[in-house]
């Protein structure tokens, strides 16, 4: 259970979060959508600690994020970034095996190679791609690696920017279908950044809508389409009309 | 708008930058005692190190040795010319090794290394941070500082005295060679008044500056690159600040210990 309360962060003048109230039940699937620059990124790396709120409560099964052992903390997630963020000083076999090539997971090289390689076919990746660098792979196959490296250790809670973006709709059903099932099968509880409402409607147990520094409105995907609300309607249907100003 | 007018403004802007420094030294301060620190609590990074080691020591040395080289040469030939004023030719073997090991082997070794060193840790890191690598490692469970900090610096630590070592043998080997074939000076000879007048201490002293110079120019590369901006603006900023930060250091930092060693 993850749960954010009235979490607020500025940067400089600039006012991100405004009170963000969220909460996650074990075990489901979040997706958070809203225009671009509202703030979901930094929502997610509050809640990874990675960026620190000015006020507010972040807890995880009723622990505060920012205060107790952070690597045992650290240890129950995955997280992809939105831009991928690989090392692009290791080739991509080891990226996605980081984890379990040092620290309290490590193991041997060749039984860490045979997972990250395993990882890799999940999201879509033949086994040559494992010994290219990073700068070597298109932008979407670098996505596909950063999820691979996000799945390696079979994390409990997983964070996921934009799993889908600048990937073609096939590659992107296959990873709609990746996630939904690591949060089915192995009973991980995720939290997805998505502008892609296809994603939305395949990924999600509950959505969340972030617009103007709150959570605007959240629910069961079941009511996206009739929700009653102005705003999320707008969104979904990408109206240019609307009360979301397309100057922001 | 009526406080940018007050005669009290300069004297403002000079608390402010005389506070803003104050600040940033006790910023880094407490950057190097956390990388320190990590020294004494594992995990370790063995690879890293190894690699930092190669980066730092290794392919430092034609810089450091062509610097060393020609310093050595030119040193020759001004205190001849120097000399020559009050018929002391005869020192030239014995100051170009002490003037070099003292100082010129470590100051001009250590700011070669600056020039190089820094600013591609910097750059390096700073990339790093932009494009969110570095939270991208808080995630996976890895110390920054352990797993990119620490390794740099211990192993800039290390590798600068061997390159100052090595420098100062290429630096009188300089001076020897335009000693011996430009101002008529005996091969042997020369040699053997660089032998006789050269201390222990003056060779060790410079090894111990260029531990110190190896520890300023890996942190302020790490500090800068950590600290980096957003964008490859913000890259090129830290780069800039690391090089100017650690010659600056090093040059008060030189100041410092050769008062601290030779005027007790
Ligand atoms: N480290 C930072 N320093 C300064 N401003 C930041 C920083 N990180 C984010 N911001 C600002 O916070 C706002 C929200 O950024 P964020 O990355 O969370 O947007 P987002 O909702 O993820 O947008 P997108 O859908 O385009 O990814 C932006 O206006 C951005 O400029
Ligand atoms: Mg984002």
């Amino acid at each position: 259970m993850i749960e954010l309360t009235d979490v607020h962060k500025s940067f400089g003048s600039k006012h991100v979060l405004r009170g963000v109230d969220l909460s996650i039940p074990k075990g489901t699937s979040m997706v958070i959508i809203g225009g671009s620059g509202t703030g979901k990124s930094v929502t997610l790396k509050c809640v990874l600690g990675l960026v620190r709120p000015d006020s507010g409560q972040i807890t995880v099964d009723g622990n505060d994020v920012n205060t107790g052992d952070r690597d045992a903390f650290l240890a129950r997630f995955g997280m992809l970034f939105q831009g991928g963020a690989l090392f692009d000083s290791l080739p991509v076999w080891q990226n996605v095996a980081f984890r379990l090539l040092r620290g309290a997971l490590k193991r041997p090289k060749a039984e860490a190679r045979e997972i990250a390689i395993e990882k890799l076919r999940r999201v879509g990746l033949t086994p040559e791609t494992a010994d290219l660098f990073p700068a070597e792979l298109s932008g979407g196959m670098q996505k596909r690696v950063g999820l691979a490296r996000a799945i390696a250790a079979e994390p409990e809670i997983i964070f996921f920017d934009e799993p889908t973006t600048g990937l073609d709709p096939i590659m992107a059903g296959v990873i709609n279908e990746l996630i939904r099932e690591i949060v089915t099968e192995m009973g991980a509880t995720a939290m997805t950044i998505t502008h892609d409402m296809s994603s939305v409607r395949a990924i999600a147990d509950n959505v969340a809508m972030l617009h103007d520094g709150v959570i605007k409105w959240t629910g069961p995907v079941s009511r996206l389409d009739d929700s009653g609300d102005p705003y999320l309607d707008q969104f979904i249907h990408g109206r240019a009309e609307g009360p979301i100003e397309a100057v922001r | 708008m009526s406080r940018a007018l007050s005669p009290a403004t300069p004297l403002a802007a000079v608390g402010r930058s005389v506070l803003g420094t104050l600040a940033m030294i006790g910023r880094v301060s407490r950057f190097a005692g956390e990388t320190v620190s990590h020294l004494f609590r594992p995990p370790f990074y063995a690879r890293e190190f190894l690699h930092a080691l190669v980066q730092i020591g290794w392919l430092s040395l034609p810089v450091v040795g062509l610097t060393a080289l020609f310093t050595g040469g030119a040193l020759a030939l001004q205190i001849y010319a120097g000399g020559a004023r009050f018929n002391a030719e005869s020192v030239v073997p014995s100051i170009v090794a002490i003037g070099m090991a003292r100082e010129l082997g470590p100051v001009l070794g250590g700011l070669m290394v600056a020039a190089r060193v820094a600013s591609s840790i910097a750059a390096e890191i700073g990339t790093m941070k932009v494009t969110e690598q570095i939270d991208a490692l808080v995630t996976l469970s890895t110390n920054p500082m352990k797993y990119l900090t620490l390794p740099r610096v211990l192993a800039a630590t290390l590798a600068v005295p061997v390159l100052v070592g090595v420098g100062d043998a290429i630096g009188i080997m300089g001076g020897w060679a335009v000693g011996v074939s430009r101002l008529d000076f005996n091969a042997a000879v020369y040699l053997k008044n660089t032998i006789d007048f050269l201390e222990t201490w003056d060779v060790v002293s410079g090894l111990i500056k260029g531990a110190a110079f190896g520890f300023i120019v890996a942190t302020m590369g790490c500090y800068y690159g950590m600290n980096s901006g957003r964008g490859a603006q913000g890259v090129g900023r830290a780069t800039k600040s690391a090089v100017v930060a650690a010659s600056v250091l090093i040059l008060a930092a030189n100041y410092v210990l050769t008062e601290l060693f030779f005027t007790a």
